[in-house]
């Protein structure tokens, strides 16, 4: 009750101030307030609308790619009206869309669902609300970002449909099959496409993460310093220096990429034979290229991480009635996970014919990586451990993170031995790993995200019974999909094959392999009890309480439906950190980050004594 | 629902922040950094590709020197104009962005009389008879050059706030970024001239 009262106290005594009751008398027209807006909160809408289209092309590409691998015999004429010609005329998928499709499904998941649908909406809607904030520090480069995404989102999608196909040289577009459209279909203008559109999208993405950064840095709310700042806006804080670090070297590559494609220079190409034709290119290096994507591409799985296990750090400590275990030790450790991630690029090359010596230092560096990482499964356990836990959806799926962050991150440690690698990479193994540790985990983030800040952004509530159904099934089917990889990649099944029956070797498993497509269609379908509950529950969901997780942070604190500028009043100071749950003393399991020490003498430790 | 007016509040409210920089100049100092990471991806990729082997030697052109010598004296030019403005002595102020103007535009001609010379030695950006060791000059050019261009259009903006009296020694924000941009860019292209000189 306590807190109750000094909530409204606080709100009454911020009317007070006469000098921040600037109302807006002049209505935005409602293009501006909805479409062009630069108001975070919509803008973060509007990458949640944006990132879940995305998830359904590409899961539903997962499953025609699926189709393929699992039932090779299959005909499947019936996609023709989906498919046209890409279905040959004996009802088989056609060898290079498949090709395509793969690429595609890479992209759109890496790129569009879990960078800019995670980070746009969760950096974007969360940032200003916890820090205490008005807006982004700037509104228009944020609606820019926004709109540069959606124009890099068209072009992508165009290029699905045009008569040679989307980019067939897989999500890391290594030259010279990328960069010859000889070389298969896909690398005509489906990957001219790509090229344009990704370095849109970086545009996009430098400018949010600019604004996260700034936003972050300067905008907090009295009080806010950064050690008091919620786990989540250090996992977006960081997420957004890597980004800013990383992006323009892909960029760089993407720009060398398209000079090499487009007006024949020889950056990444020499020596290359075609049908008995050598070809100009001299002087060329494609190893460079691979050294150019992956100093992105390592940070890169990070950028897509972090952010969900910002997340997951939230929920789990709001859910568990329990401060977040060792919150300094989960701070360094996203520091050290963002640096190292820099330093350990090669080890996606130890085959690719680098120096090998060069490789076993990369081992080393890739290595210590664990130890960041187990610092942070250990404090999420330790949160756990007896606390008195609330299992809502958005719980489960944390925890479902951490499940997967930590049999992914296992894999981890096999593959980043280089001796090991030598077996292992580029087959399903590789897979098994990052789908586990990358794409699930984060996609469990993004979940858990949704389902536990859906009454902020909605003013309701969604079904959690639906959530629990969803999650089980989520839970089970991903496991299921993702853990036999492990052992057709240990068998020698090479990634990005289109057909393994005809191989006597891999004969054996194709029940395993069947197997893995039914649990694939399986766990696509269920993400409709999701679907379904998110739009329903957006028109027709029980109204939220104010605060419905009896959470710290200042979100909640805010009006159940924030207008722009969140608070109408004063925006609230902040006296505490974000952690004081079950506080030994208090009234309440939860004391707000607003709430001033003087106002809770009873639970205040010997040090806080002096702030009150 | 309840709107606020975002821009009057957050007068009032940036007063108390813990952290009194600007944050769009900020923004500004972070778009730097992406500038920054963007030609530092150029130039590691020119020291990886150039330890492969096949790299081809050549001298820079003259001409390089001279277009490098105009944009340190722009930068000169820059400054002086900055000193104006904070004095508000705008017949000064006007006068030195317009030379800044003019001798980024010669810079520019000048780079690309620089590509001519390259040419004519036979250094090729693509094609058949080019290497990777000229084609990075071409690159690293151009997209300086490009970032040139948008510091160019900087300053018209800049020069026409000046003459709507939206510049002066109380409003220097724009000044003190356009400034930095100049300064900035100016610094890039010592860095990859010498970085050619260097390392060709
Ligand atoms: C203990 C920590 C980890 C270690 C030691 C590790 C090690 C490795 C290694 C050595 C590879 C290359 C395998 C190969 O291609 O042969 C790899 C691939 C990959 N890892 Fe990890 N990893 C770790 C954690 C993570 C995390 C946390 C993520 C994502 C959030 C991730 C995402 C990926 C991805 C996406 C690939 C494959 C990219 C591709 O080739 O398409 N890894 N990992
Ligand atoms: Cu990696």
């Amino acid at each position: 009750m306590a807190v109750v009262e000094a909530h409204t106290q606080h709100l009454s005594s911020g009317q007070a101030h006469a000098h921040d009751e600037h109302h807006d008398h002049h209505d935005l027209p409602w293009i501006r307030k909805y479409i062009f807006s630069e108001d975070h909160k919509i803008i973060a809408k509007q990458y949640l609308f944006t990132g879940i289209f995305w998830a359904i092309v590409g899961g539903a590409m997962s499953l025609i790619f699926r189709l393929q691998l699992g039932f090779p015999e299959a005909d499947i004429s019936w996609l023709k009206p989906l498919l046209g010609k890409w279905i040959t005329p004996e009802g088989k998928l056609d060898q290079e869309f498949y090709l395509a499709l793969v690429t595609m499904h890479g992209t759109i998941m890496v790129f569009f669902v879990l960078t800019a649908g995670l980070s746009g909406t969760f950096s974007n809607y969360l940032i200003p609300l916890q820090v205490g904030a008005r807006d982004m520090a700037s509104g228009f480069l944020n609606m820019l970002s926004y709109w540069f995404f959606f124009l890099s989102s068209v072009l992508m999608f165009i290029s699905i449909f045009i008569p040679t196909g989307p980019a067939g040289g897989g999500w890391t577009i290594y030259p010279p099959l990328s960069a010859l459209p000889q070389a298969i279909s896909g690398s005509g203008a489906g990957m001219t496409l790509w090229l344009i559109s990704m370095a849109i999208f970086i545009v996009s993405l430098l400018l949010g993460g600019l604004n996260y950064i700034t936003t972050v840095i300067n905008l907090r709310t009295v009080g806010m310093t950064f050690w008091r700042m919620p786990l989540t806006i250090w996992a977006f804080f960081i997420t957004a220096i890597i980004g800013v670090l990383s992006f323009p070297v892909l960029f760089a590559a993407a720009l060398l990429l398209i000079f090499d494609r487009s007006l024949d220079t020889s950056f990444f190409l020499s020596d290359i034979y075609m049908q008995g034709q050598a070809l100009h290119y001299k002087g060329g290096s494609p190893l460079l290229f691979q050294h150019l994507f992956w100093f992105l591409g390592h940070p890169e799985v990070y950028i897509v991480l972090l952010p969900a296990l910002g997340i997951t750090s939230e929920i789990i400590s709001t859910c568990s009635r329990k401060p977040i275990f060792g919150y300094t030790a989960m701070v360094y450790s996203i520091i050290g996970i963002a640096f190292l991630s820099f330093i350990v690029w090669a080890h996606h090359m130890f085959v690719s014919g680098m120096n090998p010596f060069l490789g076993s230092i990369f081992m080393i560096l890739t290595l210590i990586i664990a130890v960041p990482s187990a610092v942070k499964s250990f404090n999420y356990i330790a949160t756990l451990w007896r606390g008195n836990i609330i299992f809502t959806p958005a719980m489960l799926f944390s925890i479902g993170l951490v499940s997967f962050f930590i049999s992914g991150g296992l894999t981890g440690l096999i593959l980043g031995n280089s001796a090991a690698d030598i077996q292992l990479h580029d087959t399903y193994f590789v897979v098994a790993h990052f789908h586990i540790v990358m794409g699930t985990a984060s996609f469990f983030g993004m979940l858990a995200g949704v389902y536990h800040w859906f009454p902020k952004m909605f003013g309701r509530m969604m079904d959690e019974r639906l959530g629990y159904i969803h999650f089980w099934l989520t839970f089970i089917g991903a496991y299921c999909v993702f853990f036999p990889m492990h052992y057709i990649g240990i068998a020698g099944f090479p990634r990005r094959y289109y057909l393994f029956s005809s191989f006597d070797a891999f004969k054996t498993f194709t029940e395993l392999d069947a197997f893995i497509s039914m649990a694939a269609i399986f766990t696509v379908s269920v993400q409709f009890i999701f679907l379904f509950n998110f739009f329903y529950s957006i028109f027709r969901g029980r109204r939220a309480p104010q605060n419905p997780w009896k959470s710290n942070t200042l979100e909640w604190t805010a009006p159940i439906n924030p207008g722009h500028g969140n608070w109408p009043g004063e925006i609230p100071h902040v006296y505490r950190w974000a952690y004081d749950y079950s506080k030994p003393g208090a009234a309440d399991d939860y004391i707000p980050q607003n709430i001033p020490f003087s106002q809770t003498p009873e639970s205040n430790l010997p040090h806080e004594k002096d702030e009150e | 629902m309840t709107t606020i007016d975002i821009k009057k509040t957050a007068l009032y409210e940036s007063a108390q922040r813990p952290v009194h920089m600007n944050p769009k100049k900020f923004a500004f100092w972070i778009f730097l950094v992406t500038v920054v990471m963007l030609f530092a991806s150029f130039t590691s990729a020119y020291l990886v590709r150039r330890d492969a082997g096949g790299w081809l030697h050549f001298k820079m052109p003259a001409i390089f020197a001279v277009s490098t010598f105009v944009l340190l004296v722009s930068s000169a030019f820059m400054h002086w104009a900055y000193i104006s403005a904070k004095k508000d002595n705008f017949g000064k102020l006007k006068i030195a962005i317009a030379i800044t103007t003019l001798l980024g535009i010669a810079f520019l001609v000048l780079q690309v009389m620089g590509w001519g010379a390259l040419v004519e030695q036979k250094i090729f950006f693509a094609g058949k008879y080019a290497n990777p060791a000229g084609s990075f000059v071409y690159v690293f050019s151009s997209i300086h050059g490009l970032h040139l261009i948008s510091g160019i259009i900087f300053l018209l903006v800049v020069f026409a706030n000046v003459y709507k009296m939206k510049i002066h020694s109380k409003n220097m924000l724009q000044m003190e970024l356009c400034t930095t941009y100049w300064h900035f860019l100016d610094l890039l292209w010592v860095y990859l001239y010498v970085f050619l000189l260097v390392n060709n």
